[in-house]
């Protein structure tokens, strides 16, 4: 019998560390993640699961501890938003160049300043070069399903590193949705039991962890945690497929919806998916040749696959809700670079920062090559 | 609207609209429909007006902007007609469920269903004015089935309160509207 649960989406990714049952977990409180640390510690203190919880004074001792604990030999996760993020930002480095398999969900939220509390994907494009694996939830069951694929993905031998599970914050954090949770027993011989080639704590094995590199090696060692990082994509692929034999959704690098004859397709990340499948449909039953593409996989950027799903569409807009102040925003130029060569026609739009709502009409008129670049931006020019 | 009805809580922060707006999705989910409900963040502090949506489908619900043409809207907090624009947005056939004997003239343009909540939740003993306003919502809605509800609640809202306070509010505000 399924259990399907009406959940928030920070409550959904708590169930799925329950499930889990990480060995540790360090941790400091942000708006909007605070829920799913909160819903987790309660589940501790009842019992139903074993964790140990690090209280730390900070994101950036957040970080460190969690590459400490999985390093030493312990399956490890934590939970930050926006300027936790960026205070964690140095040791996200660290930890992906340690190879260290974290998995942390993030609950995204635009970056100060002016300080503010609601979702944008400015803390997540803030990391884009660390090195970890990004992935972008639609909803609470995708929240939900993702995480408990991280672990699997974050400690495969070809990927070893940090995967965060991205939910828009307070749309997805906050928000009740009906969640489908798998058996507490499926989850853990899915997950299996945490296992490191190359622990601290295996004194059997004795490893340097973290070691100077100068010219002589470093280039090397960047490069091989690229190649990791690239290789996340077949992981994901194979996780997923197993996944779906678990749960019959199947969450891969991305989402191709209603795009097999598509003429005109959005590229998005994240809820807003959602409600461009909404207006994808209705178009449709007006005989528009609509389409979505979602991203689940930002990094690695499924590149090939994105290029191959959009093959016939004319023209696409892609959606960022993060801008690049002084270039181009990061999805949008990532679509340029893989749809390089091809003749479709390609347009950006920003959208969302800050929290700004984002509604089905708007999406009609980016459907229609109609909406400004910067989407439900008051007035016709802003004020310098 | 499309085979789904969306349905705006107006309240002050700590009167329980958020739960309320949960307590109804968990409810009609579990009569197979599609649901959603999130409250509506600004400054958290306790007595700021606060709003919370509850939206229910025959299919799955994907969207995920906040409702802007609410179909119902209920009033937890009658003083909040005086400043949250309450009736702003609400469909041509929408209606307001009121918190209160009679509506105050800023509904004048719209229809509204008025039920003593406070009144009767005073009368109940246990000032449970949301799952009064609850119950009412749901008879005007058509669903929930009240015992459905009244289990929704009582799951939700824990061992922290009283179950039979909890069910006879909900039936109380139920009746009112019936």
């Amino acid at each position: 019998m399924t259990d399907v649960r009406l959940l928030t989406g920070g409550e959904a990714v708590a169930h799925a560390m329950r499930q889990i049952d990480p060995d540790v977990v360090p941790v400091y409180p942000i708006t909007p993640q605070t829920p799913i640390i909160q819903t987790f510690a309660k589940l501790i203190a009842d019992g139903e699961a074993s964790t140990e919880i690090v209280n730390v004074e900070s994101e950036h001792s957040a970080m460190s501890a969690a590459i400490g604990a999985a390093l030493a030999g312990g399956r490890t996760m934590t939970a930050t938003s926006s300027q936790g993020l960026a205070l964690m930002a140095e040791v996200v480095y660290i930890a992906a160049s340690m190879r260290a398999p974290i998995v942390m969900a993030l609950g995204n939220r635009a970056l100060s300043g002016p300080i503010n509390i609601h979702c944008d994907h400015s803390d997540s494009m803030l990391i884009r070069d660390s090195g970890v694996v990004q992935l972008f939830a639609e909803s609470a069951q995708d929240a939900y399903d993702l995480t408990v694929m991280a672990p699997r993905i974050a400690e495969d031998a070809r990927v070893l590193l940090p995967v965060l599970v991205c939910l828009d914050g307070f749309t997805i954090t906050h928000s009740a949705e009906p969640v489908s949770l798998l058996p507490d027993d499926e989850v853990a011989r899915f997950v299996g039991p945490y296992r490191l080639r190359n622990a601290v704590l295996d004194t059997t094995r004795p490893t340097t962890q973290g070691p100077f590199a100068m010219p002589d090696y470093y280039f090397e060692l960047r490069r091989q945690q690229a190649a990791a990082l690239e290789a996340a994509l077949d992981v994901l692929e194979e996780v997923a497929a197993e996944f779906e034999l678990l749960s019959r959704r199947r969450v891969g690098a991305l989402e191709a919806y209603r795009l097999e004859d598509a003429t005109r397709a959005i590229v998005a990340l994240g809820s807003t998916a959602g409600t461009v499948k909404d207006v994808v449909d209705e178009l449709r039953d007006e005989h528009e040749a609509a389409g979505l593409l979602r991203l689940v996989s930002f990094r690695p950027f499924p590149s090939a696959a994105i290029a191959a799903a959009l093959e016939g569409c004319a023209s696409v807009a892609v959606l960022d809700r993060a801008d690049s102040p002084g270039g181009t925003p990061p999805l949008h130029a990532e679509l340029a670079a893989a749809l390089y060569g091809s003749d479709l026609e390609l347009a950006g739009h920003v959208y969302g920062l800050g929290g700004r709502e984002l509604h089905p009409p708007d999406v009609r008129e980016i459907f229609r090559g109609a909406a400004a670049p910067y989407v439900g931006l008051r007035g016709e020019r802003c004020p310098v | 609207m499309d085979g789904m009805t969306e349905i705006r809580w107006h309240a002050r922060a700590g009167q329980g609209a958020k739960t309320a707006a949960q307590i109804l999705a968990l409810a009609l989910l579990r009569t197979g429909k599609g649901v959603q409900a999130f409250p509506e963040y600004g400054p958290e502090r306790r007595g700021a007006p606060l709003r919370a949506y509850t939206r229910v489908a025959d299919r799955p619900i994907r969207r995920h902007d906040s409702v802007t043409d609410p179909d119902v809207v209920v009033v937890l907090e009658p003083s909040l007609v005086h400043e949250a624009g309450v009736a702003e947005g609400l469909a041509p056939d929408g209606y307001v469920v009121f918190n209160g004997d009679e509506a105050p003239p800023e509904l004048d343009e719209v229809v509204v269903r008025c039920v003593p909540a406070q009144r009767l939740a005073s009368k109940l003993g246990s000032g449970f004015v949301n799952m009064v306003m609850l119950g009412a919502v749901a008879a005007e809605l058509g669903e929930p089935p009240l015992a459905d509800l009244q289990d929704a609640a009582v799951e939700t809202l824990g061992r922290k309160v009283a179950a039979d306070d909890v069910r006879r509010a909900l039936s109380e505000g139920y009746a009112w509207l019936n």
